[in-house]
């Protein structure tokens, strides 16, 4: 393993590793632009230039001391890029110094050329590398006085991302993500020199499932989202962590919000599941799901009603009937909480067998990167706390049938479109009740008897169990009525010192509940309490009773990333998290 | 016992505590105002018109073309008071950004200049209006109809700013 010393700092770096990656291990960034750990190296922005040495030698081998008695040092004749430069034992390594400094103002310089500097524009202003590195490692200074290159903007690349030649910088991370990431080589640089733009070949776009991760990496404002463009600024927004539910892959996530309302999800790095990326379906298919068409409070036979009198007229309903004539319908797009409060409820409050959940396969949407057919996040999770049908019990597939047979005269939906599917959705509307917990009004909540407003992913606190058994760990937030004292919510500046009388914290305040919340409440109007009072102690209950989960809990879910199920003892290598884009508000 | 005494009346001579003399000297004052120079306006039918160095009520500029702003917040983000809320839209104009709404706040406003000291675009500034008055909060919310003024009546500060740039 060779040894360098890094600014003064001694540490060892692996065999063959770059000097930007070593330092990486060592916590230290050296600037740059071009380079992204998931990518192949290119070497062309220049800003990562280090002055690279090594101990002078005299004559017998041994290190030349200097007058000042330290190790003399052979500075290279010119600087390295630490992108593409391999460490070498008793490299010495200096990002500090005079000789960097220059370069890296130089080379600032440069790419501020042809800049356009229309940051107040820009959607990436606050989150710019460019306008980063401008603050700390530039002069600030330029001595060009020409007329600036004008080229083409508002280019689309493909029907998620606008391209603006002018802001461009020509790093080619896009162009080397679309070529290894998304295996869509689309992009490439035309006219070289300084009219040097972006394009895609001719006839093609760039529309690959993935394209909006070019959004992300790119350093500058080159690359914006069609779909996002100009709705907030950054530093507006409240990044919380959270897991996406499109599918069982479970790519970590953030999710921007700003007035109650999420505006932007952005991957977050895990390298154990989705590395630096996520899908476009990921994104594009959230932001209706959480922000439009929802049921803001719960109704009794479509009128509106409140908490207390929705759930006791539940238990009126539950009451009524044998336990062998109740069907529930779990989801596997809940949490884990979620789905351990259905089964308890089921299994301790109606008594009933009848429990199964609906599988929902997509193969047109799996891909060999990271979509995956099973479109629900938690299937594994449904699996281990047993979401299934006991002793012969009604499940999904006989389901149609026993309602044909009068056989099943309540259905509890939980998440579910049941009216709506294709299978038993005709017979399913033909039961006499249907209590639907539903966070989007849908065909079933139209015909339900009672419905329940249930609060999404990113309103809740809970955990998913993805494809590989890992069980994440999401944070609330969207503030609801339910949640809005909720500890450690983020909040942006305007979060945190609007008043009731500020405009802008008049967003939508649903009145919904978390899935196992509401089960919970109708538990207890049934008098056979279930006494869960936050979602950390359903999970602790998980804990306790389920061997898959021993030795889990929220702290340790949220230090390690995620945990996978049995295995929650086993340590992992812990990854470093590379972060692109510094000043970015991390809240 | 060891206590000093410092008592008015005691300090005062014959003259000065029988007060006569002193209230025909303030008598004497007040008539020698009633013939002085009057520097009191009768306002509202006469009012001030201040220089353009003067902050008053936050305004934007309305140039032929469109408005000057382009929305990018950060007359919202150094806001010490939070009176000032944006919110972006596209366009088709060779400035791709504009405010779809303007809002600032006058209940919050403390009219300390920062929003015209940061504005890059020289979109907002502070004009001489000082007359607000509100019958409730909710007015007091001014929208881009009440903030935007046409360039013509803005000249002073615009001026004035450009002897500071």
């Amino acid at each position: 393993m060779p040894q360098i010393i890094i600014d003064g700092q001694r540490i060892e770096a692996a065999a063959g590793a770059t000097i930007i990656e070593a330092a990486l291990l060592a916590e230290k960034t050296i600037p740059h632009f071009c380079w992204h750990p998931g990518l192949s190296v290119a070497g062309n922005c220049r800003m990562c230039l280090v002055n690279v040495g090594f101990p002078k030698k005299s004559p017998d081998g041994q290190p030349e001391i200097d007058s000042d008695g330290n190790v003399a040092i052979q500075w290279g004749p010119k600087l390295s890029i630490a992108c593409a430069t391999p460490v070498a034992d008793g490299m010495v390594i200096d990002t500090e110094g005079q000789r960097t400094e220059h370069a890296q103002h130089a080379i600032m310089e440069f790419l501020l050329i042809n800049h356009p500097l229309d940051c107040p524009i820009c959607d990436e202003a606050g989150q710019c590398k460019l306008q980063e590195y401008a603050f700390m490692h530039s002069n600030g200074k330029s001595r060009f006085i020409e007329q600036k290159n004008h080229k083409d903007k508002r280019v689309p690349l493909g029907p998620n991302v606008l391209f603006d030649g002018e802001r461009c910088i020509s790093c080619s991370r896009c162009i080397r993500f679309a070529d290894e990431i998304a295996k869509q080589p689309a992009l490439t640089f035309v006219q070289r020199g300084d009219h040097v733009t972006i394009q895609t070949f001719p006839g093609m776009e760039f529309d690959s499932p993935y394209s909006m991760n070019v959004i992300d990496i790119c350093p500058v404002g080159a690359l914006t989202s069609i779909d996002f463009r100009f709705h907030s600024r950054v530093w507006e927004m409240s990044f919380t962590n959270s897991v996406c539910p499109g599918c069982a892959r479970g790519c970590n996530v953030k999710l921007g919000i700003r007035d109650n309302e999420l505006q932007r999800i952005e991957p977050r790095t895990n390298m154990h599941v989705n590395e630096y990326w996520m899908c476009d379906a990921g994104r594009l298919e959230q932001y209706p799901y959480v922000n439009d068409n929802r049921i803001i409070e719960p109704s009794i036979k479509g009128k509106s009603s409140d908490w207390k009198s929705a759930l006791e007229s539940c238990a009126d309903i539950l009451k009524a009937y044998k336990p062998s004539e109740i069907m529930i319908i779990g989801s596997a797009r809940g949490t884990n909480e979620d789905i351990h409060a259905t089964v308890k409820f089921a299994r301790e409050t109606v008594k009933t067998h009848n429990i199964d959940f609906l599988e929902h396969r997509d193969p047109i949407f799996a891909d060999e990167f990271l979509r995956l057919a099973d479109r629900t996040p938690n299937h594994a999770g449904a699996i281990a706390l047993g979401l299934r049908p006991q002793d012969h019990g009604v499940n999904a597939d006989n389901l149609a049938q026993r309602i044909a047979k009068h056989q099943v005269k309540v259905i509890i939906a939980v998440q579910e479109d049941i009216v709506g599917h294709p299978e038993f959705g005709a017979n399913a509307s033909s039961v006499e009740h249907i209590i639907a917990i539903a966070s989007n009004h849908n065909a079933t909540t139209q015909n339900a008897s009672i419905v329940l407003p249930a609060s999404t992913y990113a309103e809740v606190e809970g955990t998913f169990t993805n494809i590989d058994r890992r069980v994440q760990l999401i944070e609330p937030a969207v503030t609801t009525k339910e949640n809005e004292r909720h500890m450690g919510m983020k909040m942006s500046r305007w979060d945190k010192l609007g008043a009731f009388n500020d405009r802008w914290t008049q967003g939508e305040r649903r009145n919904s509940r978390p899935t196992w919340k509401i089960l919970t409440g109708i538990s207890e109007a049934c008098g056979h309490a279930m006494k869960f009072t936050s979602a950390e102690d359903v999970f602790n209950d998980i804990a306790l009773h389920n061997q898959h989960f021993k030795g889990m809990n929220y702290a340790s879910l949220e230090e390690n990333q995620g945990l996978r199920l049995d295995k929650a003892s086993e340590k992992e290598a812990k990854a470093v998290i590379y972060v692109s884009h510094v000043l970015k508000p991390q809240v | 016992m060891n206590i000093q005494h410092n008592i008015e009346s005691e300090r005062m001579t014959f003259w000065e505590r029988i007060y006569l003399p002193e209230i025909g000297r303030g008598l004497a004052l007040t008539f020698k105002q009633m013939f002085q120079p009057t520097f009191t306006r009768q306002y509202p039918e006469e009012k001030w018109i201040p220089t353009g160095s003067y902050r008053g009520r936050p305004v934007l500029v309305l140039e032929e073309e469109g408005e000057r702003c382009v929305a990018c917040g950060l007359c919202s983000r150094v806001c010490p008071a939070l009176a000032i809320e944006v919110r972006a839209a596209e366009t088709d104009k060779v400035k791709e950004r504009y405010p779809e709404k303007f809002e600032i706040n006058m209940l919050r406003c403390i009219y300390c200049g920062f929003c015209e000291e940061v504005c890059p675009e020289e979109a907002i500034i502070m004009s001489k209006d000082y007359e607000l008055v509100f019958t409730n909060p909710q007015d007091a919310i001014l929208g881009k109809d009440k903030l935007l003024i046409p360039i013509a009546q803005l000249q002073d500060r615009l001026e004035f700013l450009r002897q500071y740039r």
